[in-house]
């Protein structure tokens, strides 16, 4: 794949964790997460692989901020944000990072222009000029320029999906965390989609990170990280990228 | 538009069958209120106008002959005591100290909208070898008027009190067999008699008033009754007839006149409307508190449907703040809009209930009192209302976890 994210004029890394560990009840405490260490960089694309039960999902609302860990760092642009207050978390989650999700989670009563629009509006409190064209260019760069005062539920679930992308992409995040976006989309339909956040990925050096079971998916980013029971067991990038697995294996 | 307008406006716009059931369940919350409040209202304005129609709202009179403590000789130095026992003087009949004065200082006064000076004493009205015990109230009929209109109470004649002219009520009319245009003598207890001419025979309601009033011009009475240029009394009318009590205290502040309003001399009536009005507004506090119920629990059930959608919105860096803003408009949106629907839906009922209680002249039995202040008050509470009724699920809201809601709705 092509070399990505060189055009980020900020260094350092969009997130990293330090020891991070995850535990779940009171009376029976359950750890999720044992102890992770891991850093994404800026314009990577990256895939999160593991059996069902591994902490994929755990880890990943962890990243997106829509979590706590029980302890260790997590820092997003080199600050720690696990200690922020509540609205400091959900403004900077606002500001930095986007969501796809394997169910499209559009909200029905807002058309495909007003669902791109929500994270602009949602931050900023109110509509502000700019934000209509924005919404309008993202839904047309994905093909869906037509389609605009559409309401979600007329649209096909590929479509839907798309418009998921341009909502994740409308406050021009650093890192799209996409837990399993393709896993309800047949193969063909969930290639497009797939090759519509490489195409970011590339002319917008936005960083994803892909949630997935599809070895298929997995084989086509940049950098592999497989989670088993709650530890990272491996973390590979493809040749072509700057290689060092974190992880030895 | 703001993010949590435009978002209220719309969940509401598209939860269509929900929103126009809590609307339908507001509105007729605030119907029975609005019926509720223009019945009573007009119930009781119909019981005060019949029981004190007769009266002035306000009486102004002078102040009483004060006691003096009487004294008496004893022998001794200085030669006089107390004597032992305080009488209290008879009441003369006496006029105003500077009545025009008084008048234009009540006339003044905030909320009075009429006062009339009368001059009012006891007199025979005697015809042939007939005789009967009168009241004599001399009045000047176009400020009278405005206390109590005579000339929609004539049952024949005119309303007319100029030079001799006398009114009378139908029962002295049938006791003394006189007619409009017959000749009335009037006579007071001191020997001073007068002959008036009979212009118009009138119908207050009240058998005793219309067996006992005789009105004539106020320079008539005054000749009549030794008082001349004197006013015995000022009556008074307020803008509403629940405020006479305070009005009659400020009048009596401001002039040092008695002043004794309708409230004061009907106590016992006002203690029943006192009562009937706060068992109103109890089932009005009730019916208030099932509608927030309503407003709440469809509120609460939207939060629960929305689950997903507001751990999206918190995703994507919708604040919390944020959220319970757009639930807290919702409310006040259904509150406000409920009352509308209330305000509509109260009025038609009544004044279709007015229309089927008529009188045999096909008059209403009572107007229903429906007013801009009514349902301004009514729109107000129910959108106060609505907004606490949301605070609850607004809360729940802005409490959902997202990263919880996401993964299992």
């Amino acid at each position: 794949m092509a070399e990505a994210g060189t055009e980020v004029s900020d260094q350092g890394p969009i997130l990293r964790l330090l020891g991070v560990r995850k535990s779940y009840g009171q009376a029976v405490v359950t750890e999720i997460l044992h102890g992770i260490d891991l850093t994404l960089e800026r314009g990577e694309f990256a895939a999160l692989i593991g059996p069902s039960g591994s902490g994929k999902s755990t880890l990943l609302y962890l990243l997106g901020l829509l979590d706590r860990p029980t302890s260790g760092r997590i820092e997003l642009a080199g600050r720690e944000v696990s200690t922020l207050s509540e609205q400091e978390r959900t403004e900077r989650r606002g500001r930095r990072l986007g969501f796809v999700f394997q169910f499209h989670h559009l909200l029905p009563e807002f058309s495909a222009l007003e669902n791109t629009m929500m994270p602009m509006l949602a931050n900023a409190g109110r509509e502000e000029p700019g934000m209509r064209d924005r919404a309008g260019r993202l839904l047309a760069s994905i093909g869906l320029g037509d389609r605009l005062g559409s309401q979600v539920t007329q649209l096909s679930g590929g479509q839907q999906q798309r418009v998921a992308i341009a909502r994740a992409l409308a406050m021009e995040p650093l890192l799209v965390l996409a837990d399993e976006p393709t896993g309800n989309l047949d193969t063909e339909t969930g290639d497009q989609v797939f090759a519509l956040m490489r195409r970011f990925n590339r002319e917008e050096g936005t960083a994803f990170l892909v949630v997935t079971h599809d070895p298929r998916i997995a084989e086509r980013c940049d950098r592999v990280i497989e989670l088993v029971d709650g530890r990272i067991v491996s973390d590979r990038r493809s040749s072509q990228k700057a290689p060092r697995a974190l992880a030895p294996d | 538009m703001p993010f949590e307008w435009w978002m209220a406006l719309r969940f509401l716009r598209e939860g269509r069958a929900q929103t126009a059931l809590i609307l339908g369940g507001i509105g007729v919350g605030v119907g029975v209120i609005i019926f509720l409040s223009a019945l009573i209202t007009a119930l009781q304005t119909s019981l005060i106008e019949r029981t004190t129609g007769t009266q002035a709202q306000i009486v102004v009179r002078p102040p009483e002959d004060e006691v003096r403590p009487l004294v008496r000789a004893v022998p001794g130095p200085g030669g006089i005591a107390p004597a032992p026992r305080i009488e209290r003087p008879p009441q003369r009949l006496r006029s105003i100290l500077n009545g025009t004065q008084a008048m234009a200082a009540i006339a003044r006064l905030p909320r009075v909208t009429a006062v009339a000076p009368t001059v009012a004493g006891p007199a025979f009205a005697l015809r042939g070898a007939a005789s009967s015990s009168i009241a004599l109230r001399g009045v000047e009929m176009e400020s009278y008027s405005r206390i109590l209109d005579l000339a929609s109470r004539l049952t024949s004649g005119t309303a007319r009190l100029r030079g001799t002219d006398a009114m009378i009520g139908v029962e002295l009319a049938k006791d003394l067999g006189l007619g409009v245009g017959d000749k009335l003598r009037i006579a007071v207890p001191e020997g001073r008699r007068q002959v008036f001419s009979i212009t118009g025979i009138f119908d207050v309601g009240n058998r005793d008033l219309n067996k006992r009033w005789v009105f004539v011009s106020l320079r008539s009475a005054q000749t009549l009754l030794g008082l001349a240029g004197g006013i015995s009394t000022l009556e008074v009318k307020v803008d509403e007839i629940f405020a006479a009590e305070e009005v009659a205290q400020t009048i009596h502040g401001r002039t040092g006149l008695i002043a004794d309003s309708w409230m004061q001399t009907n106590s016992q009536l006002l203690t029943g409307l006192r009562s009937q009005s706060s068992s109103s507004a109890l089932i009005q506090v009730f019916v208030i508190l099932a509608v927030a119920l309503g407003i709440a629990s469809v509120l609460i059930v939207s939060v629960v449907q929305k689950s997903r959608e507001i751990g999206i919105l918190r995703a994507m860096g919708t604040s919390t703040r944020r959220v319970v803003r757009i639930f807290l408009i919702e409310g006040a949106i259904l509150g406000l809009g409920g009352s509308l629907v209330g305000i509509a839906l109260g009025s038609a009922l009544a004044l279709f209930f007015a229309s089927l209680a008529k009188n045999p002249d096909g008059t209403a039995t009572f107007p229903v009192a429906l007013g801009a202040g009514l349902f301004l008050r009514s729109a107000a509470i129910a959108t106060a209302v609505g907004l606490l009724s949301a605070v609850l699920p607004a809360r729940r809201a802005a409490r959902l976890d997202p990263a919880e809601v996401i993964r299992y709705g």
